[in-house]
């Protein structure tokens, strides 16, 4: 029975889909002031429907109903409560019913927060989104319901992927998704904006905030994604240029210019086609993203479910959507202009310079993702490409990006003069060059590539300080913390994402430069030495958790023959699939992981075990975090509160953005309180 | 307008590329035994553990060897119809028990239909080293003279079952 009623919620929300999809869209065209007013309505109706649907596949899940079909693949009665709701998302079908769910969530949120923005503009973007969503609905009604019965009902589920069974994957999947299916919201805006061929700066001011959120939510998925590999495959790596992972870089890499790019057409009116292009482009490669992950066109260690059969459904939609926004975009983009114009030398040639960098990058890694495909289709052999070519060409496109990261915070809008920008930065310079060269010493061992690492970590940083010394100088009166309590917090979260970049290059340098690994056979009583630490294994013994046995290992860590603590990594074995996991145990540590992974069982109770010392590994995943707090905060300058309240401002704010957030202060304050 | 244009035609060459890599299977690595000599094993059978199996006892007809395991999901999917090939007696299925534990093979092969002329185990996988067995179920058509003439990765289907494999076996014993 709730099957079946989340099965006529998901239609009842497909045809409310429809709706949203059509009759807004016409209205404003054709100006209908109640067909215009059915957009918002329809959004929350079909929210609802497809939370109920939702609902019910994960009550599914928890009363162990194994007469559904994706229950019956991916549970079982003995998995935990937590992956049991976790399940509802882990397998294909309903990964996809999360996707449009979120893209509901979305669209609520835009119809909520969209009460001073134009009710055309509105119904357009939501409308946009609503043919988004229909064709996810479909996809999920035609090919993939995850509510198909199975008939006679099975007594026991098969389980859900022990990969899966891990508190990381349960967030990992929903960040992600929001993060991609944010993109649909800067989509529907570019959409809208090249449909009603109205795009000036205050477009950019609406779809900025949307545009970061989604990137903060993607950041962190991934960055979870990248944690989770690390501490659950087992291997101790934390990126494997794997085509799922590839598929969620590549929207974070166009996002990322997305950002950088709607800046300048907040502040310049300047980038405007190009703008659009990346939001178009940084929503596609979403649903290329997700095309690759579920139609087995590649392979991958992640292919949970693949069939061709959607894979042609999911590439007719591509077509649809990718081909219709890119046709208006050739058709309407000439018309929007190109915007202000700048120097060779200025802020905005830099950012447009970064931008391209970024491009290049997604594309190489885009081809470097589908090259086997390519080479497939073209009949020239089966090939794999692995991360020395992701290594070989990302590396040398980003050095110069991060060059000109360190540049464009200190360069002026419009005109900009290179010999005083030398002048302003001689000293950053130099200091990351010298700290660059003598920091490995302190390492223990100097290596080029560590510090040419560093020269960029510290170069960012540097500049950073010259940045905000140079701004509060230029402040005006007042000590030290009324300068700082001055600038916009739209300031200080640049910086911090851009100083998220530097804690990230330090942590992949110094991790890449110094780990050491060993692969030992450990008798009982046998001990191994690395990095200042000293490994005793003291046995394995069989322990048995909710769904799975485990032999677990009792590893003494001693330092300067102190014992410090245990160490307690595992070999599971799950009962259902009969799947073997490797649990690793990882002492987590500021300026080092100790990590300890179980290998093979050898004869008298000895086992292959494998111990890694990975000097900064954890700051890898602290810049990540860094730089989503970054764009956190930049969502909550006051500018975006403010215009809540005030619609006048906006046109003002497009004349020079400083001057407003200067001379508002009061207004601000109200906006805060209210 | 013509620059305009360049995404829209990317993106067109690119659906090209996908299309045709929709209908390729990424998964059909060629194996590089198909048109060699079966590798040789020796191993006990599953169900009487004094018997011994020896792949050259097979010399002189047309068999199947289908790698197999409790634990592996799939295997259930294309059970059924290995079940219906054995009673139809076109063919000898052979079975691979690939790293199992006999007593929980035992019980699986009652439950579900016993379609193997007879199952050799091979719990540590080193058969399916010799093999090439890089995920289970996989099946081999091997001919008169032991020669591997075909290789199927992941669950016998109805599809590759009537186009591939029952074809080939015809054409084999022919």
């Amino acid at each position: 029975m709730i099957p079946e009623l989340g099965n006529f919620a998901l239609i009842l929300a497909l045809l409310l889909a429809i709706t949203q999809g059509t009759l807004p869209i016409i209205g404003a065209a054709r100006g209908i002031p109640s067909w215009i007013a059915l957009a918002r309505p329809v959004v929350q109706g079909q929210f609802v429907f497809l939370a109920i649907a939702f609902g019910c596949l994960a009550y599914s899940f928890v009363s162990n109903d194994f007469s559904v079909l994706n229950v019956a693949r991916n549970s079982n009665s003995e998995l935990p409560i937590q992956y049991r709701i976790a399940a509802s998302w882990g397998s294909h079908e309903g990964s996809l019913l999360l996707w449009v769910f979120m893209l509901a969530a979305w669209s609520v949120a835009v119809s909520v927060f969209s009460r001073h923005l134009p009710d055309e503009m509105v119904a357009r973007v939501l409308g946009v989104m609503g043919l988004v969503s229909v064709g996810f609905i479909l996809f999920l009604l035609v090919t993939s319901n995850p509510f198909d019965r199975l008939f006679p009902a099975a007594l026991e589920g098969s389980d859900l992927n022990p990969l899966l069974q891990d508190p990381g994957m349960v967030i990992h999947p929903p960040m992600l998704y929001m993060g991609y299916v944010g993109f649909s919201v800067a989509f529907a805006f570019a959409i809208a904006a090249l449909i009603s061929g109205q795009m000036d700066a205050a477009w950019a001011r609406w779809s900025r905030p949307w545009t970061t959120v989604a990137w903060v939510f993607l950041t962190i998925g991934i960055m979870l994604g990248s944690w989770w590999a690390y501490y659950e495959l087992g291997w101790g790596g934390w990126w494997f240029w794997d085509p799922v992972e590839n598929a969620s870089f590549l929207p974070w890499l166009v996002g990322t210019a997305l950002v950088h790019s709607l800046a300048v057409t907040e502040k310049r009116g300047s980038f405007k086609s190009w703008t659009v292009l990346l939001a178009i482009c940084a929503f596609s490669l979403s649903l290329l993203g997700t095309f690759l992950v579920r139609s087995g066109v590649l392979t991958s260690v992640h292919a949970f479910a693949t069939d061709p059969t959607r894979g042609v459904f999911i590439l007719a939609f591509l077509v649809i959507v990718i081909g219709s926004s890119l046709l208006l975009f050739a058709w309407r983009a000439p018309k929007v202009g190109l915007g202000g114009k700048f120097d060779l030398v200025s802020r905005e040639s830099m950012l447009l310079a970064n931008n391209l960098l970024l491009m290049v990058a997604a594309g190489s890694v885009l081809l470097g993702t589908l090259y086997p495909l390519i080479m497939d289709s073209l009949d020239l052999g089966k090939i794999s490409v692995g991360p020395p070519y992701f290594e070989a060409v990302f590396v040398p496109l980003m050095t110069p990006a991060i060059f000109l990261m360190g540049l464009g915070p200190l360069a002026r809008w419009k005109q900009a003069s290179l010999p005083e920008l030398m002048l302003r930065l001689r000293w950053a310079f130099g200091v990351s060059v010298i700290t660059a060269l003598l920091m490995p010493f302190v390492m223990g061992e100097w290596k080029p590539l560590v510090s040419f690492g560093l020269l960029l970590a510290f170069w960012i940083i540097a500049t950073i300080f010259v940045s905000i010394q140079q701004r509060l100088r230029n402040s005006g009166q007042g000590g030290l913390f009324a300068k700082l309590a001055k600038q916009s917090r739209s300031y200080y979260s640049m910086h911090l994402a851009h100083l998220g970049i530097a804690i990230f290059i330090i942590g992949v340098t110094l991790v890449n430069g110094y780990e050491t690994e060993k692969d030992v056979r450990m008798e009982i009583g046998s001990t191994v030495t690395m990095g200042g630490y000293t490994f005793r294994f003291n046995g394995a013994s069989p322990v048995s958790g909710p769904n799975y046995k485990a032999m677990r290992g009792d590893i003494d860590v001693l330092r300067n023959g102190e014992k410090i603590r245990v160490m307690q990594p595992e070999k599971r074995t799950y009962n259902a699939s009969g799947m073997a996991m490797t649990e690793p145990a990882i002492d987590t540590g500021f300026l080092r992981d100790l990590y300890v992974a179980m290998g093979e069982p050898l004869e008298n109770g000895a086992w292959v075990v494998r111990v890694y010392h990975k000097p900064f590994v954890d700051w890898i995943w602290f810049g990540c975090l860094l730089m989503a707090f970054g764009g956190m905060l930049a969502v909550t300058d006051r500018r975006y509160r403010l215009k809540m309240h005030s619609k006048h401002v906006e046109t003002a704010a497009v004349e020079d953005g400083k001057r407003v957030t200067n001379n508002n202060t009061g207004l601000a304050t109200g906006g805060r309180k209210a | 307008m013509m620059r305009f244009l360049l995404p829209l035609a990317a993106f067109i060459v690119l659906v090209g590329f996908l299309a045709v890599g929709l209908n390729l299977k990424p998964r059909e690595v060629p194996s590089p035994l198909i048109g060699k000599p079966a590798p040789v094993f020796q191993s006990q059978s599953l169900h009487e553990p004094e018997r011994i199996l020896a792949s050259k006892d097979n010399l002189g007809k047309v068999w199947l060897l289908n790698v197999w395991a409790s634990w592996c999901v799939s295997c259930r999917e294309e059970h059924p119809l290995l079940v219906e090939l054995a009673k139809s007696g076109i063919v000898p299925i052979y079975g691979l028990n690939y790293k199992d534990k006999r007593d929980l093979a035992l019980q699986w092969l009652s439950q579900y239909g016993d379609p193997y002329t007879i199952s050799v185990v091979d719990p540590e996988g080193r058969i399916g080293i010799d093999y090439g067995v890089y995920g289970v179920p996989e099946t081999y058509v091997i001919d008169k003279n032991g020669v591997i003439r075909h290789k199927q990765i992941g669950p016998v289907t109805i599809e590759s079952l009537e186009k591939k494999i029952l074809p080939l076996i015809k054409e084999l014993q022919g």
